[in-house]
């Protein structure tokens, strides 16, 4: 590709946005910060365009050794950029979900913002080890000040789980980092990705990353930050830590855990299976009983990565594709639904679901945006939702029956519970009147509901745009975990036609066949 | 080795000496009125020193011809290395020291006197290559230091650090001393060569004890845990820019003192040491960590940090390897930066009435109303806690990677395990000054060399401080080489 470092200008467009955000009066800061992320999108959308699908694996590669040990190293491969585009594209959401609702410190509220999306930006295009690791972890400062100054009124515990939570969970892959780079001799990602790591070592190797990406994802039980984070998080802050926070976990395991260490993922596959099918269906459950819209959709997001972790370590090309495709999914429809949640909030200031009632009365666009994104939730073909579900859950069919049944369970019980959703919200009467004289959309938040419907309806009806930029690296890492694949449980074997039918009419039975 | 040779080894010594001495008489024939002409004059003799001590660092000095007065003295790298830290730490200590003491009406031209010895005999500790020259260098520091930490007569904490750290340091001193004592009882000499090599045949029990006690008293020394009980009382007493001296120039010297007597005394038997230092450390770090977060004043709570991060760096020396070694050096480069950019925050947390503010629960909210000093302090924090992309996280990084190279992974992933402890009472201190509602406590502007230190030493605990990884590496790589001569 063409020399110019695109990657990093796309990084260093937010981190000056950011100091400039602390530095310009507070008014303007959102203004700052909105031109920032905007040019940042326009930046991904050239990027995605100038992407070679079929060509180099790693593309806008960059490579400077400023720092003894590691090196500023970035470059993309076909998921790194759909995970960035996803980045680029919440961004300017996430600014204008905040446009009105933040009145506080603002100029400190955008600088973190800007600064999340740096971090992220980072993790995804990082060829490096250790740099992966310090924007991996760097991101915890931002999220941590953005919980806790602008979250709601448990916010200091929030924050706190957040922060402690995640940081035990990363400190022992650092461990694990430095073990591989001494044993490899090379921080180089790609490099270590066909890296034959000994079987014994990939043990412990592997737990030490699952450690961290376990908390990341969230998987069920070390999932009980998230529920947290989110309800305290002010909208934007939950948009951007369900849309693109989470899947720093997912990437984590398709980037590292299964390419380093095919074995131990083979070994280990059975308990990922357990936590993800125990997730599926507890989740779900208390998903059902919540009184808060946000924690609701904060359990069903624990729902939904619990079936991108069975789809990774299904261990074949639909798993794969299909948990990458959640993963994007899930992070517009999550995101779509804080925002949705925001929306109403900002009116009415309590996510108690049973204040409101009724909307489709007052709010009919409202309700029809409310509608598709609980939909896209829930699966329904058409939406972006089924396509992701449908292949991972395929995928993993061919390894376990049980477990695609278990984990199937988990769209029908979110059918229950986002549907009871809905209809506590949009529908019967309007039992409350200060929630029946609510206005309906605003221009700005027609701004930010029309583009998240529109991709969530393009990956849906042409999921291909989505797949072919990923497609050869998903097939190259399906190679790659060749030599450990486990056998299915479900082989299909041959049938035996019995002895006598066998010497009579053998050439008419096989054409039957 | 002739005598001149060993003078010119011993130059910035001399420098530091002589400089001491005529100011001193200034000091005592124009009285206190001269103190911020001799503060002055002490900056420019430390600055002086450390052009003198840098070429040896440079080029890399070490062997047998950088050695004076018949090996008591070693000009090598190592020693460069940690003089220029000593210095540096020192010289700010007089900026911010003018300021602080005039304010309380208590500068007196003795103050940076008493800092120019104790860096005097803090370079001889790091320099030293017998135990006699250690000793020595040991004690003019220490006695400089304690009558520093009294420095504030009137101010009854003051006095009774000073006095803490007088009973206890000498306490130190004697186990140091008994400790020497049986090793050159047990080895027949005092150089550190020479006991190296009398322990390459073996260890006996006598000269194990000696090890052992002498560990002991540097622990002591460097305020590593089970030896750490002092530090809260005195960092908390002392005048703060004192505190300042302690946490970084008394901390380079004790800690270089103890890389240089593990590595070139017992360097032939790691094992008698390896697990006493293994201990510490983890104690140090939990220790540290737990003892930290009922804190309630921002300097005991510093205290509680460096006793913390001693246990990270000793992770380094238990590695025993020249990466370990250099690790630690960077590790103690990059505390300095930290350290100075505390407790300078710290200086400028005044009052209306221009009164020192110490409590936590008084910078509440410092973020709404001093926003950038709050930006400051929360990046120290997040530095000493070792939370990327803040500087702090790469003296961590290399700690462990040394002792993952060294094939310790238990020490390595307890001890990162462990930090994570540490970084609950950093969050607190971040958590009141961002979440709280404003206390509204701190009100008095600093002094512009306070501002220009704080912003200099916050831009190396930044982000921008990576892009220095590898002149410090290859600087600390040099350092630690000088301490293995065969390797």
């Amino acid at each position: 590709m063409t020399g110019f470092p695109i990657l990093s200008l796309m990084l260093l467009v937010p981190l000056v946005a950011a100091v400039a955000c602390l530095v310009v009066p507070r008014e303007q800061a959102r203004t700052v910060a909105l031109v920032a992320t905007l040019i940042d999108f326009v930046l991904g959308v050239i990027l995605w365009a100038n992407y070679d699908i079929g060509g180099a694996q790693w593309q806008f590669t960059e490579n400077a050794a400023l720092f003894a040990g590691f090196s500023w190293k970035l470059g993309i491969d076909g998921i790194a950029l759909l995970l960035i585009a996803l980045t680029v594209f919440l961004m300017p959401i996430c600014i204008g979900a905040s446009w009105e609702s933040i009145d506080k410190r603002q100029g400190e509220y955008y600088a973190a913002f800007l600064l999340m999306e740096t971090l992220m930006i980072g993790v995804f295009a990082a060829q490096d080890l250790f740099l992966f690791y310090i924007m991996f972890e760097a991101g915890l400062i931002p999220m941590y000040l953005i919980i806790g100054i602008w979250g709601g009124a448990d916010r200091i515990y929030a924050s706190y789980k957040f922060f402690l939570y995640t940081l035990l969970g990363s400190v022992l892959m650092l461990i694990a980092m430095f073990w591989m780079v001494n044993e490899a001799g090379t921080t180089d990602i790609p490099t270590l990705m066909s890296y034959n790591f000994p079987v014994h070592a990939q043990t412990l190797l592997w737990l030490a990353f699952f450690a961290s990406f376990a908390v990341k994802m969230p998987m069920w039980p070390v999932h009980t930050w998230l529920p947290d984070a989110h309800v305290q998080a002010p909208t934007g802050g939950s948009v951007i830590l369900a849309g693109v926070l989470l899947k720093m976990g997912g990437y984590g395991f398709i980037r590292f855990s299964l390419p380093m260490f095919p074995e131990a993922s083979a070994q280990f596959a059975p308990l990922v299976f357990f936590l993800s099918m125990a997730a599926v269906v507890i989740t779900s459950l208390i998903a059902l009983v919540q009184h808060d819209m946000k924690k609701l959709i904060a359990y069903s997001s624990v729902a939904h990565m619990a079936i991108v972790t069975v789809g990774l370590f299904a261990f074949n090309q639909q798993g794969l594709e299909g948990s990458m495709l959640i993963m994007l999914s899930h992070g517009l429809v999550a995101g779509a639904l804080f925002l949705s949640v925001g929306v109403i909030y900002d009116r009415l200031h309590t996510r108690e679901i049973s204040r409101y009632g009724g909307l489709s009365i007052n709010m009919p666009y409202y309700a029809v945006f409310l509608l598709l994104f609980t939909m896209a939730s829930i699966g329904l073909p058409g939406t972006s939702g089924f396509v992701g579900e449908f292949l991972s859950l395929m995928g993993v069919y061919q390894i376990s029956s049980w477990v695609a049944l278990i984990c199937t369970t988990g769209i029908i019980l979110g059918a229950a519970y986002m549907l009871y959703l809905y209809r506590r919200i949009a529908y019967g009467e309007q039992k409350n009147a200060d929630a029946a004289a609510m206005a309906d959309l605003d221009k700005r938040e027609w701004a930010m509901m029309v583009p998240l419907a529109a991709v969530v309806l393009w990956m849906g009806v042409y999921p291909e745009s989505f797949i072919a930029p990923m497609r050869k690296d998903i097939a190259a890492l399906d190679a790659r975990l060749a030599q450990a694949r486990p056998k299915g449980d479900a082989q299909p074997t041959a049938g035996k036609p019995m002895a006598a039918h066998a010497t009579e009419h053998n050439s008419a039975h096989q054409g039957a066949h | 080795m002739d005598f001149a040779r060993s003078l010119a080894l011993t130059a910035p010594e001399i420098l530091l000496s002589v400089s001491g001495l005529v100011l001193l008489l200034v000091a005592a024939w124009s009285g206190d009125k001269a103190s911020r002409l001799v503060s002055i004059l002490s900056v420019a003799a430390l600055a002086a020193a450390a052009v003198l001590v840098a070429p040896a660092l440079w080029g890399q000095a070490g062997g047998a011809d950088v050695a004076a007065f018949g090996g008591q003295h070693r000009a090598d790298a190592f020693a460069a290395f940690a003089k220029l830290l000593i210095y540096a730490g020192a010289g700010v200590t007089l900026i911010v020291a003018q300021s602080f003491f005039d304010g309380a009406k208590a500068m007196r031209a003795e103050f940076p006197l008493l800092v120019l010895f104790a860096s005097l005999g803090m370079g001889m500790m790091v320099a030293a290559g017998d135990l006699l020259a250690l000793y020595i260098g040991l004690e003019l520091s220490s006695l400089a230091s304690y009558v520093m930490a009294s420095f504030l007569r009137t101010d009854e904490r003051s006095a009774e650090s000073g006095l803490k750290y007088f009973v206890l340091g000498s306490l130190a001193s004697g186990i140091l001393l008994f400790g020497m004592s049986l090793t050159y009882g047990f080895t027949g000499t005092t150089s550190y060569a020479g006991i190296n090599a009398a322990l390459a045949a073996g260890l006996s029990t006598g000269a194990t004890f000696g090890v052992i006690f002498m560990l002991a008293g540097l622990a002591f020394k460097i305020s590593a845990a089970p030896f750490h009980m002092w530090t809260p009382d005195v960092y908390e007493g002392a005048p703060t820019p004192v505190t300042t001296f302690f946490a970084t120039s008394s901390k380079v010297a004790a800690l270089g003192l103890l890389m240089r007597v593990c590595f070139e005394a017992f360097g032939s038997q790691p094992h008698a040491w390896q697990q006493v230092v293994i201990f510490a450390a983890l104690l140090s770090i939990v220790i540290g960590a737990l003892g930290a977060i009922g804190q309630k004043n921002i300097k005991r709570l510093m205290a509680y940090s460096s006793i913390n991060n001693v246990g990270f760096m000793l992770i380094g020396l238990a590695a025993a390897t020249k990466a370990g070694a250099s690790a630690m050096l960077v590790y103690l480069a990059i505390y300095v930066a930290m350290s100075v950019a505390g407790f300078v925050a710290v200086l400028l947390l005044r009052d209306e009435n221009g009164k020192q503010v110490e409590a936590i629960s008084d910078i509440a909210g410092l973020s709404k109303t001093r926003p950038w000093l709050a930006l400051a302090l929360a990046s120290v924090m997040f530095s000493l806690a070792g939370i990327p992309p803040l500087f702090g996280f790469w003296g961590k990084f290399v700690v462990f990677q040394a002792a993952v190279q060294a094939d310790m992974i238990a020490l390595a992933a307890i001890g990162i395990a462990a930090s994570v402890i540490g970084a609950f009472y950093y969050l607190k201190v971040v958590k009141v000054m961002y979440f709280d509602e404003a206390a509204d406590v701190v009100k008095g502007r600093g002094e512009t060399s306070h501002t220009v230190l704080l912003l200099l030493s916050v831009l190396a605990i930044s982000p921008l401080g990576y892009l220095g990884t590898k002149c410090l590496g290859t600087l600390a790589g040099y350092a630690a080489a000088s301490l293995f001569p065969v390797g």
